[in-house]
């Protein structure tokens, strides 16, 4: 079975982010009630239709190309902390593809690792401060691994995914000590962090792309 | 819960628009990307002073939009900070050629925000300064969090940077004013009742009818902890106290006293705290030499107030004197 992850499987991908934030929305904005000021559903949704909406006249010419359309808008829609630092996420991983026209692992856990520092970097979190770090990290830790195994495209998202979904239900027990939830002190103690699980469900959507995209190569 | 609202999603919008329909004197409303600039922008030779954050805070920081204090406000969706496009195009509207100061509330977007806006705006060769506003002593350990918030004290820090920035200070003096105020003010807030944003349409927190939240910022937050209500008197000392001993403002210091109404609490009893306030101030020999009180930096339709203190020195004072003409605070001009 080929893993063949090109431009279309990347745009595909990207509209099942989008409608997996839709359908999302109002848990993901019931978390950051619990421990933020509640938007982060509103905002993130708001983000992703303004990126299916430029989907419709835009044709990305490679999997790079269709990361910088997310980052680009992104950053101009969405507002609050998760603006800047999902565009930041999306433009570099876009970067670290470069002009390739599909992807492979090793650039999946590049531009994973790339991610993750550019987070790191603008939001000035680290592991166990209970951000979206706790789920990007242990993602490209894990993509890293996945490539580094020998693991084909579809692994390597399925292995990112898994350790996000991990990492983000790992953050329950964490006291916040960056963003918004840090100045409820202990009382941040027993919720998940909502950026966390945002970032569990837009890897799970690329890595389902990455399953359409073998099942389509499969049947061809 | 009912409100005065058409669509959810467009109260910030329809807000803006509403203001900029009422102050055509003073306001010229953009949209996409959404900001409100003085309406003689820009001003040649001037530093020119941009604010901006999440919608819900009102008069912050449009109403504040005008000479002697800001040039450009740049509000996002509700408690959402702006997007840096915004503050790009808003700096690009205001830039008259002496370079733009950016005031921050230092809340995690806001920062990363126009932290990117600076970025921007600098590779575009426009002279950029960044001030952050945090005058919330109701966070303690800065290390374990995103750091102190930028809550009431920022309509402080906007007057008297805006008051510099006419005299003609160039752009590292009213930079250097504005970190003045910042570091000379002090705040600390209490909720009586959460606030509902508009497209949740439930209250951020619960509270009891007999709970207050004190430490609260201005997005509906839970603050630093939860007591039952008391007597007016009572809750204003709870509120000054740290306030008084953070600083510390001590025997003989002259202040700018800040009573500010968080949305929902009438203006009779931010006059009661006021009284309050004025109370345990001559009992610690902290003169007041100037007053505000009023609904300036809101959350929503929270019931509550802050209380915040400026140490004033004279140049502060007769910053905070000169000419103000803007929708929401005039005088001298």
């Amino acid at each position: 079975m080929t893993d063949v992850y090109d431009t279309a499987a990347t745009v595909s991908a990207v509209r099942a982010a989008a409608a997996m934030i839709a359908g999302h929305k109002a848990e993901l904005t019931r978390l950051d009630q619990a421990i933020g000021d509640g938007d982060h559903g509103e905002n993130l949704a708001r983000g992703f239709h303004a990126v299916l909406v430029k989907l419709e006249s835009a044709a990305p010419a490679t999997p790079a190309d269709a990361l910088k359309l997310v980052a680009t808008t992104l950053i101009s829609t969405v507002g609050g902390a998760s603006g800047p630092l999902y565009g930041t996420a999306f433009l570099r991983a876009s970067t670290a593809l470069a002009g390739a026209a599909e992807l492979t692992p090793e650039l999946v856990a590049a531009a994973l690792a790339a991610a993750r520092d550019g987070v790191v970097a603008r939001g000035k979190a680290e592991p166990g401060d209970k951000t979206m770090v706790d789920a990007l990290g242990p993602a490209a830790e894990a993509a890293r691994a996945a490539a580094d195994g020998g693991g084909g495209v579809r692994e390597v998202l399925a292995a990112a995914a898994d350790a996000a979904a991990r990492g983000s239900e790992a953050t329950v027990p964490l006291q916040a000590r960056k963003g918004r939830a840090s100045y409820l002190g202990e009382r941040s103690v027993g919720h998940v962090d909502p950026g966390s699980r945002s970032t569990a469900y837009l890897l799970a959507s690329f890595a389902a792309g990455a399953t359409g995209a073998a099942d389509d190569s499969d049947r061809s | 819960m009912k409100k005065l609202i058409n669509n959810p999603s467009d109260v910030a919008a329809e807000s803006l628009a509403g203001m900029g329909l009422a102050h055509p004197d003073l306001l010229r409303v953009h949209t996409d990307p959404a900001c409100a600039v003085r309406v003689d922008a820009p001003v040649a030779g001037k530093v020119a002073l941009v604010s901006g954050g999440g919608s819900g805070h009102e008069p912050l920081h449009a109403g504040f939009v005008g000479p002697g204090m800001l040039d450009a406000a740049v509000p996002g969706a509700v408690f959402t900070s702006p997007t840096p496009d915004q503050v790009q195009a808003a700096v690009a509207a205001v830039d008259g050629g002496a370079g733009v100061l950016l005031l921050v509330k230092n809340y995690t977007g806001d920062v990363l925000n126009f932290e990117m806006a600076a970025e921007l705006a600098a590779a575009e060769g426009v002279a950029v300064e960044t001030v952050v506003v945090d005058d919330d002593v109701a966070v303690q350990d800065s290390t374990y969090t995103a750091g102190r918030r930028g809550v009431a004290g920022t309509v402080l820090v906007e007057k008297i940077a805006g008051a510099a920035a006419a005299r003609g200070d160039d752009l590292a003096a009213v930079a250097g004013i504005a970190r003045r105020v910042v570091g000379a003010t002090r705040t600390m807030g209490v909720a009586l009742t959460a606030c509902t944003v508009p497209h949740s349409g439930t209250p951020s927190f619960e509270l009891g009818e007999q709970e207050i939240e004190i430490g609260i910022g201005i997005h509906g937050e839970p603050g630093r902890e939860r007591r039952p209500l008391v007597p007016a008197d009572e809750l204003v000392r709870l509120l000054l106290d740290p306030v008084l001993a953070d600083l510390p403002f001590e025997d003989g210091d002259r202040v700018l006293l800040l009573v500010n109404g968080m949305g929902a609490t009438p203006l009779s009893e931010l006059y009661v705290a006021y009284r309050a306030a004025r109370g345990v101030l001559d009992g610690r020999g902290v003169t007041v030499e100037r007053s505000l009180v009023g609904n300036y930096t809101t959350a929503l339709d929270m019931a509550g107030c802050s209380v915040t203190l400026l140490r004033l020195d004279d140049e502060l004072r007769d910053l905070w004197d000169a000419p103000v003409h803007t929708a929401a605070l005039r005088w001298g001009a």
